[in-house]
């Protein structure tokens, strides 16, 4: 009997895995929820943001932003966001490769030096281990991740582009388009170009109080590329909620189809051994 | 009676606060108060930490919103209200880019000095397997 033993352990243990996919699952797919809704409630305040800067672009101001101008690219930031967490399929794993290709594009084609901006210990981790030059880091941002947390590193980067350290900064994350499906993409944040509708353009520009343009675009702008990284971070969460719930489900299914494969073997192997163990006494019978 | 409204959307980062139509609106603006009524000029202010009073059309009674300071953007007959969610002042936000910095370079030291040891041992598993499958195709040759 002690194959059947061995194999009945085996079974015991696929089915305690299967237990914790399950809940993880469970878990995963709860939070995803969460993180849609906030995904949900963010959106407002981007769409206004862009307004207002869309306003401004069309306004005839008489002062021109650092952030609104375009200058030739040769040093490139990146703001690359991961999860803290494994076990979310190959969310992290996609996003990275496809940002390392970039910029190994943007490395070799056009040579541009290169900035990183780390959220999330998974980019972390990793480039630890590829090199790189990282101005800033954040980590442990939560399942409720507050724009309070990303002021910091928002800063850093904005700081090193009015210092010309950088020239242009993208957002690297994860875009959550259904629960089945998250594709990674690289978009453009600095310098922000202003989606300006022709048909409305007219001559006015607003009164500004305190009296000075720079000051208020300066809070304007940096809330808006705040607001833009937030989205990335909250998005990106949903997407790797997504991605575990689905990783873990696939996990699952696994362990029922191994189950099911095990407990035949186990049955047979049982039945064997009751049938050797007839035939044996049988056997011993006719000797006697 | 319907009177003049003008569309006030109140929003912060991380959510919606209000949206509607409001016959008045009274802020706090970095310069002062300001009460905004239908049709007032393009106006654009940071806001100082504070309550907004928004008085409602058709008598309806008046809501009190407390934002964290923000930015206020008015068109004749729209009102944007831009809420921080949290405290800003210029060495607050100084000091969590410091903290930013500083992570950073601590990530940058640890990877000169100790080396990732999970990421190692696997590392060092993998070339054990590899060496062990180069012996084995050796043996059969």
């Amino acid at each position: 009997m002690t194959v059947a033993k061995e194999i009945r352990t085996k079974i015991r243990s696929i089915k305690n895995t299967q237990k914790i996919t399950r809940a993880m699952e469970m878990v995963a797919a709860s939070k995803m929820r969460k993180a849609q809704d906030r995904m949900q409630r963010a959106k407002p305040y981007a769409k206004k943001i862009l307004q207002v800067i869309g306003h401004l672009a069309k306004g005839h101001t008489e002062y021109s932003h650092p952030f609104l101008q375009t200058r030739d690219i040769k040093k490139a930031g990146y703001i690359i966001i991961t999860s803290d967490r494994g076990l979310c399929g190959s969310l992290n794993t996609n996003l990275l490769k496809t940002v390392l290709k970039d910029m190994k594009d943007k490395k070799e084609q056009h040579g541009i030096e290169l900035n990183l901006c780390l959220i999330g210990k998974k980019a972390s981790s990793f480039f630890k281990r590829m090199g790189g030059n990282v101005l800033a880091q954040k980590d442990q941002l939560g399942d409720a991740p507050e724009i309070n947390d990303l002021i910091g590193v928002v800063k850093v980067m904005l700081d090193a582009y009015l210092n010309q350290q950088i020239d242009a900064l993208y957002l690297c994350s994860n875009e959550f388009i259904n629960t089945m499906k998250q594709v990674p993409v690289i978009q453009q944040i600095l310098p922000v170009v202003p989606d300006v509708d022709e048909n409305l353009r007219h001559y006015w520009d607003y009164i500004y109080e305190p009296d000075n343009a720079k000051e208020l675009l300066d809070k304007l702008l940096t809330r808006y590329i705040e607001s833009q990284v937030y989205r990335g971070v909250i998005e990106n969460a949903a997407a790797e909620q997504a991605s575990r719930m689905l990783a873990m489900k696939n996990a699952t299914d696994n362990a029922t189809d191994l189950i099911s494969e095990l407990e035949l073997a186990y049955h047979k192997a049982r039945q064997a051994a009751i049938t050797r163990e007839l035939t044996e006494i049988v056997a011993g019978a006719a000797v006697v | 009676m319907t009177s003049v409204t003008l569309r006030l959307d109140i929003v912060s980062a991380e959510r919606a606060i209000f949206s509607g139509l409001a016959e008045m609106v009274l802020v706090t603006g970095q310069m002062g108060e300001l009460g905004i009524v239908p049709g007032h000029a393009p106006l654009l202010t940071a806001l100082k930490p504070g309550n907004i009073r928004v008085i409602l059309p058709d008598g309806q009674k008046e809501q009190i919103f407390y934002i964290n300071g923000g930015m206020l953007e008015i068109q004749p007959y729209i009102v944007t209200v831009l809420s921080d969610t949290a405290y800003r002042a210029e060495d607050i936000d100084e000091a969590k880019a410091i903290a930013a910095k500083e992570k950073a370079e601590a990530l940058l030291k640890e990877r000169n000095s100790e080396v990732d040891f999970a990421r190692a041992s696997s590392e060092l598993a993998e070339a054990i397997a590899q060496i062990q499958a180069v012996r084995k195709l050796k043996e059969r040759l």
